[in-house]
């Protein structure tokens, strides 16, 4: 497909600005520039064919069928963006007067109301700008704590190897040192590589719960209450909160403080750069520490992670859900996510599932018995799905199982796309078996085939010549 | 999978070569196959040092960048250039594409035979 500056014929366009009622003014001639702007000459159907064109080649969660395990895609309802939309929450800024901004701080006070009951925290934050930003958050609030105690020889964090890969980053970032602790066999935190590494040098511990494998650890209280004795603190990574959202809450689980992924869980759109929100809630003991905005109240003595409140727009949009959904829809939306995966989990033929057992709202096949079988991968399966009009699920995590496929269907599903789902998955089980040159190849119907993924991030073209 | 008799193994899934005045070092079938697609090799410099049991550079395949693991220590006296344009050769012939050559070798971890190697990843299968 052709560049809209590929597409630009001189001449083209439209005028559409009546003549200048403004008399003119000549702007100093070293800031004038010496040629015009190359910008490209189409009319306006021409631009909207464009457009039009490119946003076929997307495929995004109002397309169809989007499992991408550990991103909860789940459908983003239109009165989301109809709130977030109007103009008393627009044409607005942070420092306008107090009294012109009462109906947005309306908004982060309603929110942070609700959404401490949900997770069983205490205080909250919008700060930060998105997930990752959020564990930044969340953990630079355990630094704090230990600091403040004169605790200052906490220097580890613990993270289990099936954690998402920002988990580690994140303390690392934070100054800590990362120790990595094996799973058990089941997938959950094993007891004794816990027990082994908690020590007096222990920070916190990072745990997502359901886990990456989308099963709820059951160990889970005994687990904060080792973290806890050894002097350490708690963080809960909300990337899975969607499977327990209004049934159970990290703080009765024994966390300390949590991110939420606003974009994730309450329904806000995500992927594509954002924005994001992730939120971060703490129990009292916290709650000091938590960012604030020093241009808000003229103290610059705090923590602060973004200018004012974060994604503003984002935290409407999230509040709009919740308030839509209530006490029964936040819960039943859990339910349903649940009662999804299970559901699929069950109905696809011929792949087998990581764990045997039944699922939260996630579930992983293990695919490398299948790829010993057929020689077709789990790269090769998630690249067929494209030709059959799905977008594949997540691929290769978490890393403890080998030829992953990480399936997250959400409660936005029904049962018709979930048994349309199961049949595509039998027929390329199938196909693998009579042809996986074919599937070596796909997708075949794509606009691109397989792009060369390492070669666009590491030497990336972000500049066109015109 | 194939694991030859006459090398040296890690835990780690890396071979050794040992010859006269070189270690020579890459890694296993098992390691690539698990790997999947090598789409990337990232290499340390000749004249590095590097310890045993520590990393020496990291290989990036469609699934994930994973960390190569020295199974000996000493001086990196030649590094498999060829692999920074063919990252594939690691799948394609992982006993003939070498990745470093250590020379003088100072000390080494414990090492598996072809046997026990083999033996190890039927269990870790």
């Amino acid at each position: 497909m052709k560049l809209i500056f590929e597409r630009s014929v001189p001449g083209h366009g439209t005028e559409y600005l009546p003549p200048c009622d403004v008399e003119e003014v000549a702007l100093p001639p070293h800031l004038r520039r010496a040629a015009p702007p190359k910008l490209p000459q189409l009319s306006e159907s021409e631009v909207s064919r464009h457009y039009t064109q490119l946003s076929k080649q997307v495929y995004g969660v109002n397309c169809g069928f989007y499992p991408l395990g550990s991103c909860t895609m789940k459908y983003n309802p239109r009165i989301d963006e109809e709130m977030a939309a109007l103009p008393g929450f627009t044409n607005i800024h942070p420092l306008a007067p107090g009294y012109t901004t009462e109906g947005c701080r309306e908004v982060l006070d309603l929110a942070e109301k609700l959404l401490c009951p949900i997770t069983g925290m205490d205080a909250m934050t919008f700060q930060p700008a998105a997930g990752a930003h959020g564990e930044f958050t969340g953990v630079l609030l355990i630094k704090r704590y230990h600091d403040a105690r004169g605790d200052h020889q906490r220097t580890k964090i613990i993270v289990p190897d099936s954690a998402h890969g920002t988990n580690p980053a994140t303390a690392a970032m934070c100054g800590y040192q990362v120790v990595n602790i094996p799973s058990a066999p089941n997938g959950c935190v094993d007891l004794d590589a816990l027990k082994a590494v908690l020590g007096a040098d222990t920070a916190g511990l990072m745990l997502t719960n359901p886990n990456t494998v989308g099963i709820f650890d059951e160990n889970i209280l005994q687990i904060t209450q080792l973290v806890h004795e050894a002097g350490g603190l708690c963080y809960y990574d909300g990337a899975n909160l969607n499977a327990i959202m209004g049934v159970a809450r990290p703080g009765d689980m024994g966390f300390d403080c949590v991110h939420l992924n606003l974009h994730k869980t309450f329904a806000t759109p995500h992927g594509g750069g954002g924005p994001g929100a992730g939120a971060v809630g703490c129990k009292a003991h916290l709650a000091r520490f938590l960012p604030k905005s020093a241009l808000m109240d003229g103290q610059d003595d705090h923590l602060q992670v973004r200018s004012f409140h974060g994604n503003f727009l984002v935290v409407v949009k999230a509040l709009t859900y919740i308030l839509t959904l209530g006490r029964e829809g936040i819960p039943a939306a859990a339910r349903g996510a649940v009662l999804n995966a299970n559901y699929l989990m069950r109905q696809i033929r011929g792949f087998q599932p990581a764990f045997d057992r039944i699922c939260m709202h996630e579930f992983v096949l293990d695919l490398s018995r299948f790829k010993k079988e057929t020689g077709v991968s789990a790269l090769d399966v998630a690249k067929s799905l494209i030709d059959r009009g799905m977008h594949p699920p997540t691929m290769y995590f978490p890393m403890i199982v080998h030829e992953a496929l990480m399936l997250e269907p959400t409660e936005t599903e029904s049962r018709q796309t979930l048994d349309e789902v199961a049949q595509v998955y039998g027929e390329l089980y199938d196909l693998a078996h009579q042809d996986p040159d074919y599937m070596h190849g796909a997708p075949h119907n794509a606009p691109i085939g397989r792009p060369d993924e390492v070669r666009a991030a590491r030497d990336p073209v972000v500049r066109q010549k015109l | 999978m194939n694991v030859p008799a006459e090398l040296y193994y890690s835990k780690t899934h890396e071979w050794i070569r040992m010859e006269a005045d070189a270690a020579i070092i890459g890694i296993t079938d098992f390691a690539q196959d698990a790997l999947g697609d090598v789409v990337f090799v990232d290499l340390p410099a000749i004249g590095d040092t590097v310890t045993a049991g520590e990393a020496f550079g990291d290989v990036e395949s469609v699934k994930a960048v994973s960390e190569l693991i020295c199974p000996v220590s000493g001086m990196i006296c030649d590094v498999n250039q060829a692999l920074e344009d063919a990252p594939e050769l690691l799948n394609e012939d992982p006993y003939g594409a070498w990745i470093i050559k250590v020379s003088p070798v100072e000390d080494q971890e414990e090492l598996l035979s072809a046997q026990a190697y083999a033996a190890f990843c039927a269990e870790e299968e």
